[in-house]
């Protein structure tokens, strides 16, 4: 397990699309060559990236492929990545979500080819370096480096109101992130170290001077920060802005990956670094949760506007990963994590429906189509395909991941599983809504009639979607079997924790 | 201090020239300048000169290097070589260096006589690297008024811009009632403790009760000082002569004279141990990041913009001198070094687009950038990134080193006002970035291709903000050395 190749493993999937984007600065501007340099790149990086599932160990618990090496002596920051079974697949999604992107682009990107491509390759790195950061100064260096590439893509190549929605973006998650900066300053200043594992066991053991005051803050701090990422509730306003005027890749980018960061973040440091402050303040939390889950879905209902549905709808799904994460039971967060997967699938194919669709006829509006079912039969098959996985419909990849979050929740207080349980009734209601209005009935468009169905490498970039969704309802426990032990390590504080409680 | 007793102590020795090498040099160069400007054709000037000035600056590098061999103290102890001053005398003479290159074309887009423009930038180098040097607060003052009085002309050198000698002409006066400030101060503390060498004026504060003259006097130098590196409330100064100013100029003295004011200001506060410092610069250092930030949200000239950036800047700097010296020193050396490194490139890019007459400086003018010059942009972003605190880019360490330095001394409201404001701060950055990407140009602006000086001076900003944000610790392990020495 500690051979050369499985030592640089990390380093090479994190860096090998920066370095591909470096190569790609110093290429003519022929958008062919470029496009297909990026979607060889990213395909590469993806294969490179399997050999992380390939070669977990998947019992084990800690961290794997890991490497540590001093960076900077003062501050002693080091770098030091690993991934557990929770992060190694959103390692895997965010470099199967790539090529996809680079196929979804091919067309839709016609100005400024170069810089799209550049950001794109730019953006994997960072995406991927978040999760197997291990270090918080380097994983804090990963969280804001997401940020420019992403705001530059719906800056420059999203539609209307892009430069709005890309401000917004950066400000409402850089302004959060300085008070995780804050709390990782102060655990820095009290403990000497940025070490995730070292600060971890710290903690642990009672060696950091005035935690028991400051813990609160801290746990806030972080919890800020993810917030807005993810977005839970009163922090989401930047999102549905951001999905619409983005464009495609950069929406499925945003929903399949980075809002993940958030939910990531929650689990590693939230739960890993302040068991105690997560359990004394899970109960607001959930409730936030449940109030996405809900109000998402209410409102993802009324959109006029596809993409903004689809927006909300993340909202509403990325409730459920929060409230499987503060449910600190085996299957809520096993089915937070699943879920995250899931819709890191779904809802990025989702975006690219979209996408295709906007490419064609300039506008998502619903009420601009309706009866595409007849000129596009092709195209209606993967979108329902896509809309049943989203929905939870057993035996797809959604099912799964939300079953586990309800019955972990329900564990935990049976009344938050009864109204999360009501969140994939309004899923099944706003999506499949949305599919009648715009597929059956008559054309009531004539424009609508000549539209072409899928090219062949449309059909290249949704057949890998439409896979893997099946392939995760019908075997979740490929994916099961490395997420569980990792679950088991995170919430073994919490299980001390309640045994401390009995005793007292 | 070992008065001059008798003839052999009167007479310098070698080593006392040694510590005042990179000075020597400069001068000469300086001299050479002026000495051939008037002898020379005039297109040919512009070019010879400038070349021999980028070779005195170099020459001051090298100098300072080999003086770096030789620490100690010099002149009857008003000058002293340690690893402190060999840092500041290093960074000032590659600012110069770097402010030399940027300035290689835009002398004659301006249609400025170089000569005298180049031997005044090495003659403000001169004074710059002595007040890094002097322990003796009086040739700090000549230091500083050598420093002071060639900045000033340079802020008019655009003779046929009315803003250009409107901006020279407010830096003088406002900047000669500064200086006043600061030679009463050191007036006082002369009073306050019968000498004015900073060494014995650190013993005389420690031994005993502080009298009451030293506060007065500390506060008073604290103003001249303050004036110099744009803090609030000494600050107001700062936005109109940077508009006027020309740019080269404007990276020049934002950058150079600001560290030199610096080291001056960490000598006093740090070695003589000022009283009643912490509270003085807490008010300072939060006044400053606040008025700075907020006056740069409104501005839409880009030289504006900066000017109040500067201020801002000036106080997040300041944070670390409220700090413990041992983390204190070496964050705000960490600091000036960054932030001359970025200013410098952010001051070269927008020399280059002001064009002729420097009539290009308006957000406006930015507009569509991005696709018109994406190199120039892209290099521009980076420095704003940096400007804003975004990881990989010097920036981030600088002001990363600042924070938890005044972390570690308990200064966590001054911290919190630290980083709300860089949050505010990363706003008006990021409307310049915006600009240049995301709008579409709506007036024609001609940007003409990278000449070699300015490339070359870019590249060198762009790999010094780069390589302080990838791997600081070379540099700041050197800072740190001073922490060190000081503790003796």
């Amino acid at each position: 397990m500690s051979t050369a190749l499985d030592n640089s493993m990390l380093t090479l999937v994190t860096f090998i699309p920066l370095a591909g984007a470096i190569l790609l600065l110093l290429f003519p501007r022929r958008d062919r060559d470029i496009r297909l340099f990026a979607l060889v790149i990213s395909l590469l990086d993806f294969v490179l990236s399997l050999h992380l599932p390939v070669h977990f160990q998947r019992g084990q618990a800690g961290f794997q492929y890991e490497v540590n090496n001093l960076w900077v002596t003062n501050p002693n920051i080091h770098y030091h990545m690993g991934v557990d079974g929770v992060s190694m697949w959103l390692v895997v999604l965010t470099t199967f979500l790539t090529p996809l992107c680079v196929l979804i682009s091919w067309k839709s990107i016609h100005e400024r080819v170069k810089e799209f491509f550049i950001l794109l390759l730019v953006l994997q790195t960072a995406l991927i370096g978040v999760f197997v950061a291990l270090d918080l100064f380097l994983f804090y260096f990963f969280w804001e480096a997401t940020l420019i590439p992403m705001a530059l893509l719906i800056g420059i190549y999203g539609h209307g109101r892009r430069i709005y929605a890309a401000v917004k973006f950066f400000l409402y998650t850089m302004v959060a992130s300085m008070f995780m900066l804050a709390a990782i300053l102060w655990l820095y200043a009290k403990t000497g170290t940025f070490d995730f594992v070292s600060i971890q066991t710290a903690i642990h053991n009672g060696r950091v001077e005035n935690f028991s005051g400051a813990a609160l803050w801290l746990f806030l701090g972080f919890f800020v920060a993810f917030a807005v990422k993810v977005p839970v509730f009163p922090f989401h306003t930047w999102l549905p802005d951001a999905h619409v005027e983005a464009p495609t890749a950069g929406s499925v980018l945003l929903a399949g990956v980075l809002l993940k960061m958030g939910t990531y973040g929650m689990l590693r440091f939230n739960l890993g670094l302040f068991p105690e402050q997560s359990r004394s303040n899970a109960s607001w939390i959930m409730v936030l949760a449940l109030i996405g889950i809900v109000y998402g879905a209410l409102v993802a209902m009324v959109q006029p506007n596809m993409k903004k549905l689809i927006a909300y709808s993340s909202i509403s799904h990325l409730g459920f990963v929060v409230l499987g994460i503060f449910s600190f039971t085996q299957a809520g967060l096993d089915g937070a994590t699943y879920v995250m997967l899931a819709h890191g699938v779904s809802t990025g194919a989702l975006f690219m429906l979209a996408g295709i669709l906007y490419e064609r006829r300039h506008t998502y509006e619903i009420a601009e189509f309706g009866g595409l079912a007849t000129p596009m039969p092709v195209y209606a098959t993967f979108f329902l395909f896509i809309v049943l996985a989203s929905v939870g419909l057993p035996l797809l990849n959604g099912f799964i991941g939300e079953f586990l979050v309800l019955s972990g929740a329900f564990r935990d207080r049976a009344v938050y599983g009864i109204i999360g349980a009501t969140g994939v009734i309004w899923s099944a209601c706003y999506l499949l809504w949305m599919y009648q209005r715009v597929f059956y009935g008559k054309v009531t468009h004539p424009v609508n009639l000549s539209l072409p169905d899928l090219s062949g490498r449309e059909r290249a970039a949704l057949w890998p979607a439409a896979v893997a969704a099946l392939v995760m309802g019908v075997a979740p426990l490929l994916w099961l079997n490395a997420i569980d032990p990792a679950v088991q390590n995170v919430l073994a504080p919490f299980a001390q924790l309640a045994s401390k409680m009995v005793k007292r | 201090m070992s008065g001059p007793n008798d003839i052999a102590q009167v007479i310098p020795q070698a080593a006392d020239y040694v510590r005042i090498l990179p000075e020597i040099v400069l001068a000469v160069f300086g001299m050479i300048v002026m000495v051939l400007d008037p002898l020379m054709d005039e297109r040919r000037s512009q070019q010879t000169l400038g070349v021999i000035a980028l070779v005195g600056a170099l020459a001051a590098l090298v100098a300072t290097l080999f003086q770096s061999q030789y620490p100690g103290q010099g002149f009857w102890d008003m000058v002293r070589v340690d690893s402190f001053s060999v840092f500041f005398h290093f960074l000032v003479a590659a600012i110069t260096a770097v402010v030399i290159l940027a300035s290689y074309e835009y002398m004659a887009v301006q249609r400025i006589r170089a000569g005298e423009y180049y031997a005044l930038v090495l003659f403000g180098a001169l004074g710059m690297s002595l007040m890094s040097s002097a322990v003796e607060l009086v040739l700090i003052f000549v230091a500083l008024e050598i420093s002071s009085i060639s900045t000033y002309i340079l802020a008019g050198f655009r003779r046929n811009s009315a803003i250009s000698s409107e901006s020279s002409v407010k830096y003088f006066l406002l900047g000669s009632f500064a200086t006043a400030f600061f030679l009463y101060g050191v007036a006082l503390m002369f009073g306050a403790t019968g000498s004015t060498s900073i060494s014995i004026i650190g013993d005389a504060l420690r031994s005993g009760r502080i009298p009451m003259l030293a506060y007065v006097g500390v506060a008073f130098m604290f103003v001249g000082l303050g004036f110099k590196v744009a803090a609030a409330p000494f600050h107001v100064w700062t936005p109109d002569v940077y508009e006027g100013a020309p740019s080269p100029v404007v990276g020049f003295m934002s950058t150079a004279p600001k560290a030199a004011t610096f080291a001056v200001l960490l000598r006093i506060v740090f070695e003589a141990d000022a009283p009643g410092r912490v509270w003085l610069i807490w008010v300072v250092a939060a006044l400053s990041m606040t008025l700075g930030n907020i006056g740069a949200l409104v501005q839409d000239n880009v030289k504006r913009l900066l000017a109040y950036s500067s201020i801002a800047h000036a106080g997040y700097l300041l944070v670390a001198f409220a700090a413990l010296p041992n983390n204190g020193i070496p964050a705000a050396m960490f600091y000036t070094a960054s932030y001359a490194a970025m200013n410098l490139g952010a001051f070269a890019v927008i020399s280059h687009i002001g064009g002729e007459g420097e009539r290009y400086v308006t957000l406006e003018d930015y507009e569509g950038l991005g696709r018109r010059n994406p190199l120039l942009a892209a290099t521009l972003t980076i420095f704003l990134l940096s400007l804003i605190g975004i990881p990989i880019t010097g920036g981030f360490f600088a002001k990363f080193y600042v924070f938890s330095a005044a972390l570690q001394a308990n200064l966590v409201g001054l911290v919190i006002i630290g980083v709300l404001n860089s949050a505010v701060a990363s706003y008006y950055y990021l409307r310049l970035i915006v600009v240049m990407y995301m709008r579409e140009a709506r007036v024609e602006v001609p940007v003409s291709p990278i000449p070699v000086g300015l490339g070359a001076a870019l590249a060198i900003s762009l790999a010094v903000t780069i390589y302080l944000g990838v791997l600081p610790g070379r540099v700041l392990d050197y800072a740190a050395q001073t922490a060190v020495e000081w503790a003796r």
